[in-house]
């Protein structure tokens, strides 16, 4: 299987998963749970600005915090159990540029691979559905150039 | 704002199982998202394709069985609207994505699961969050 060189079995698993984390939260609180408004909200905290201040975000904090933390939770409980993982050496400048795009990005295009790609894909939405095709190709086609180039 | 305490708990349950899975796929290693991403290994479509399968069933099906969610709330809609700006967003994030490999729930968990230079990309998408606001603000006066 040339597409699947490290076999199918945990991307399969660990996407169900996924998938029963973000069902949870729907069926017990009805809320879509994309991750990336947290980093918006979270700011609520600290500035005084009104866009930073609006009714959603503060409405909303509270849980995402929660939720937050239950991602940084889960990662921990993965290796707690006794499960591998692998290094990653990702150069530093990639990540800190990588994640400002990111945030501005996902904040822009109002969610990220959990918002759009999950929640909003599963709600069959159009508009999310574009969001993914948008971000998939333009992920592909930003890391084929960065391969070509050696980066 | 006022979190309830079974709310809470049941928040904090269900992000940490969205973790666990991300930590099993492995997609909270950057390398595995950038070996999708140039198609050298797919396993990242199975992960989202099995996510977006269960979540049918929950978005689908259970507000046509159930009037409230089992905690007694209403189902919530995704507000979101496409225009110009939310594409341009996209291509943002596609840009950082494509460049290192992380999006936001892996950051997260993958700070979780010990690799402590997804800090620097955790502050990254802070910033970003923070230029978007400061921007989105001024531009609505």
């Amino acid at each position: 299987m040339a597409f699947f060189p490290n076999g199918i079995a945990h991307y399969v698993i660990g996407g169900l998963l996924i998938g029963l984390g973000v069902a949870m939260l729907y069926v017990t609180s009805g809320r879509p749970g994309g991750v990336s408004t947290f980093f918006s909200a979270a700011w609520s905290w600290l500035l005084d600005r009104p866009f930073f201040r609006q009714k959603s975000f503060l409405e909303s904090r509270g849980w995402r915090l929660c939720y937050a933390l239950g991602l940084v939770a889960g990662g921990a409980l993965y290796v707690a159990v006794g499960l591998p993982v692998s290094p990653s050496a990702m150069p530093a400048w990639k990540l800190a540029l990588g994640g400002v795009l990111i945030g501005f990005g996902a904040r822009l295009g109002g969610g990220c691979t959990s918002g759009h790609g999950i929640c909003g894909m599963a709600s069959l939405s159009p508009g999310s559905i574009v969001m993914v095709g948008v971000f998939l190709t333009t992920a592909i086609a930003t890391a084929w150039v960065l391969r070509a180039l050696g980066i | 704002m006022g979190l309830r305490f079974s709310d809470a708990l049941v928040t904090i349950a269900s992000g940490a199982i969205f973790g666990f899975g991300l930590a099993f796929s492995t997609m909270i290693r950057p390398e595995s998202v950038i070996a999708f991403l140039t198609l050298t290994d797919l396993g990242l479509l199975l992960v989202l394709g099995s996510a977006v399968a269960v979540n049918l069933i929950a978005y689908q099906l259970v507000p046509r069985l159930c009037q409230t969610t089992l905690l007694g709330d209403k189902f919530q809609q995704r507000p979101f609207v496409l225009d110009k700006q939310a594409l341009l967003g996209g291509v943002l994030f596609g840009l950082g994505w494509g460049l290192c490999g992380v999006c936001p729930g892996p950051a997260l968990t993958g700070l979780g699961a010990g690799n402590p230079d997804l800090l620097i990309a955790l502050a990254g998408i802070f910033a970003g969050a923070l230029a978007h606001g400061l921007w989105a603000g001024r531009r609505q006066g």
